[in-house]
């Protein structure tokens, strides 16, 4: 188990910067997840980090020691690939001892890490079949063994569950949790999957565009999001977001929609009156309220068993909201609703939120 | 309804068979004069199958013409070419499809160039070039042209197999500790063996069935191949048909043979499994 270091890691494929200097620090034996969109940099980051990619400027370091120019093979990590990435002319068995015949390992330490392993994944029946007669949580177990059988310094998982069904990815996503509790072994997990982020992470790297947004615990990001990207990334349905000035009169604060309706808000230090804001909130958030301060118009329903997400209209602007309250299946053409004052995020022009 | 899906497949049926009877006719035509004796020959007129059949045109070849070293020499030069030519091509294809060198593009740009031109004029600069080494009338001069020859073409052929492999099978050796190279030969060649069974099939029959380069380059019976041996069956007032035929259909046989051993590996997806699909 190792910790791994990276300090200012760039990359640019041809003239193209895909990375614009990266830093972090995971600690021994800690979970972080890379989340992000699609071409966010997130895969090239961590192929960086399992030597499948040059780097263009930066160092990493694996257990203090300078990685960059070390070929994969002598990084001592273990990688699961979105597409398992199993060899189809090698049964269940030889793939998980592929890496242990190739260090020579005796015959004796191959049968107890294999047998360990499948084990731990519930292989044991399946060690003699090939990939292709697997289904495919079989064979993502099999692509997990394989990582698991050597005890590498770091695990590096590259969508691992995006092949999947759904029941089956949040069954996974619980093993791996679990796996994760056994073993304390350093991982990193990239996924464009803000839930299974949440659900699995120490600490959440949120990324955009080449550029970390935030670091943080997954209810620090939910919380307290340090920006609107990473405010409308985190969270299923997103945040809702109105534009509009921040105004300062007195010791009390308004944001004046672009219709001249204000909103009340909290006054906050180091922003300008009359300077362009946008104000946020969770659609989880927002009472119904009888004599709420707001009159949503409503849109369309979505009932998810779970609760209900509702579009509506306020002012103008589109926003979600969503309820456990049974009524709001059939409510009338409007409702009326109340934005809490504590639940509210700013953020500046720039994109950064204020406290 | 159903009696037009059943007209459909029965005309799919009968248009398989016609090609099948146009293709495999003049294989048909082969054998049938091999086993007709000289003196029914002409005599008979045209007939499907002659009323005497006989295999004493297959017991000359074999016992008192020089067939049994034409044949020789051409399974060296066949089966040496196929082997240099694939073993080249392999590691020219997975190059090709793997790497990014510079002067890639003008690599692949001369590759095709040197398909573009007829091969009759390349016989007498090729026949300049070869004869102070003295590799004129000798085998190896002929697999060292052919091996030339085939592998552009060979090297594409290959390039799309590897092409076909995912990335991440040998990625994911390398992380579990291959060299490249070890990922290359024990992780994406077993999955490249349809792909090398092709082409060993494809250059095999290539060089097996080549007269130009062999008739210009040998002369003399000791280093002929077959194509070229079969020449030796028209001389200047009479063509011996029956002989001619019945080495003809010899010459088949090794060719069935290879192909019969590497069928399986044609056929085969090999790759099935190895990542979602």
């Amino acid at each position: 188990m190792a910790s791994i270091d990276i300090q200012s890691i760039r990359k640019s494929f041809g003239a193209f910067p895909v990375l614009h200097g990266v830093d972090l620090t995971i600690r021994d034996g800690e979970f972080i997840v890379l989340v992000g969109p699609s071409g966010c940099g997130k895969s090239t980051l961590l192929r960086m980090i399992a030597g499948l990619e040059d780097v263009t400027s930066g160092d990493i370091r694996i257990d203090g020691k300078r990685v960059n120019d070390l070929a994969p093979k002598d990084r001592d990590i273990a990688m699961v690939f979105q597409s398992y990435a199993l060899y189809p002319h090698m049964s269940v068995a030889d793939n998980m001892s592929y890496s242990l015949r190739l260090r020579r390992s005796t015959k004796e330490k191959i049968a107890s890490a294999v047998g360990g392993a499948a084990a731990k994944l519930g292989l044991e029946p399946l060690l003699e079949r090939r990939p292709k007669a697997l289904s495919g949580g079989q064979r993502q177990r099999v692509a997990m063994g394989r990582a698991i059988v050597r005890q590498p310094k770091a695990f590096l998982f590259d969508e691992p569950l995006s092949n999947l069904d759904a029941r089956l990815r949040e069954q996974m996503r619980a093993e791996i949790k679990k796996l994760h509790g056994d073993l304390r072994a350093t991982s990193i997990y990239v996924t464009h999957d803000q839930i299974e982020a949440m659900t699995l992470a120490d600490r959440i790297v949120a990324m955009h565009g080449g550029i970390v947004q935030q670091v943080g615990s997954p209810l620090e990001l939910y919380d307290r999001p340090a920006n609107l990207f990473v405010a409308g990334f985190i969270g299923s349905p997103g945040m809702n977001f109105f534009e509009g000035r921040y105004l300062v009169s007195g010791d009390h604060a308004d944001l004046r929609l672009p219709n001249g309706t204000t909103m009340p808000v909290r006054k906050r230090d180091g922003v300008e009156s009359g300077s362009a804001a946008t104000l946020g909130i969770r659609p989880e958030h927002v009472i119904l309220a009888d004599n709420g301060a707001l009159e949503a118009k409503v849109d369309l329903i979505e009932p998810t068993g779970f609760g209900i997400i509702m579009h509506v209209t306020i002012h103008g602007i589109p926003m979600k909201i969503f309820s456990q309250d049974r009524r709001m299946l059939k409510p009338g053409p409007t409702i009326r609703v109340d934005l809490p004052q504590d639940k509210l995020h700013l953020f500046e022009s720039d994109g950064k939120r204020v406290d | 309804m159903r009696t037009s899906k059943l007209l459909l497949t029965v005309a799919h049926r009968l248009a398989i068979l016609a090609y099948i009877v146009v293709a495999l006719f003049p294989l048909f035509w082969l054998l049938k004069v091999s086993v007709t004796p000289n003196d029914l020959l002409y005599s008979e007129g045209v007939r499907m199958w002659p009323s005497r059949a006989t295999f004493e045109h297959y017991t000359f070849v074999i016992a008192h013409s020089a067939f049994p070293t034409f044949f020789k020499n051409s399974l060296i030069v066949a089966g040496s070419t196929a082997v240099a030519v694939t073993i080249l091509a392999s590691l020219a294809g997975y190059a090709m499809s793997r790497f990014n060198f510079r002067a890639k593009y003008w690599i692949v740009a001369l590759l095709l160039i040197t398909q573009m031109f007829p091969l009759v004029m390349l016989v007498a600069p090729i026949f300049k070039m070869l004869s102070p080494l003295g590799l004129t009338n000798s085998l190896t001069g002929l697999v060292i042209v052919y091996t030339a020859f085939n592998v552009p073409f060979a090297t594409f052929l290959m390039q799309s197999f590897f092409d076909g492999i995912p990335k991440d099978l040998e990625e994911a050796a390398m992380i579990d500790g291959a060299t490249q190279f070890v990922a290359f030969r024990q992780i994406i060649l077993p999955l490249t063996l349809p792909g090398i069974a092709a082409t060993l099939g494809f250059v095999f029959t290539a060089a097996w069935s080549e007269l130009l380069f062999a008739l210009m380059l040998i002369s003399g019976n000791d280093a002929a191949t077959f194509p070229v041996g079969l020449l030796t069956f028209v001389s200047k007032f009479s063509v011996d048909f029956g002989q001619m035929m019945a080495a003809g259909i010899l010459a088949l046989i090794p060719a069935c043979l290879f192909f019969l051993l590497i069928q399986r590996y044609l056929v085969q997806g090999l790759t099935a499994g190895a990542v979602k699909g």
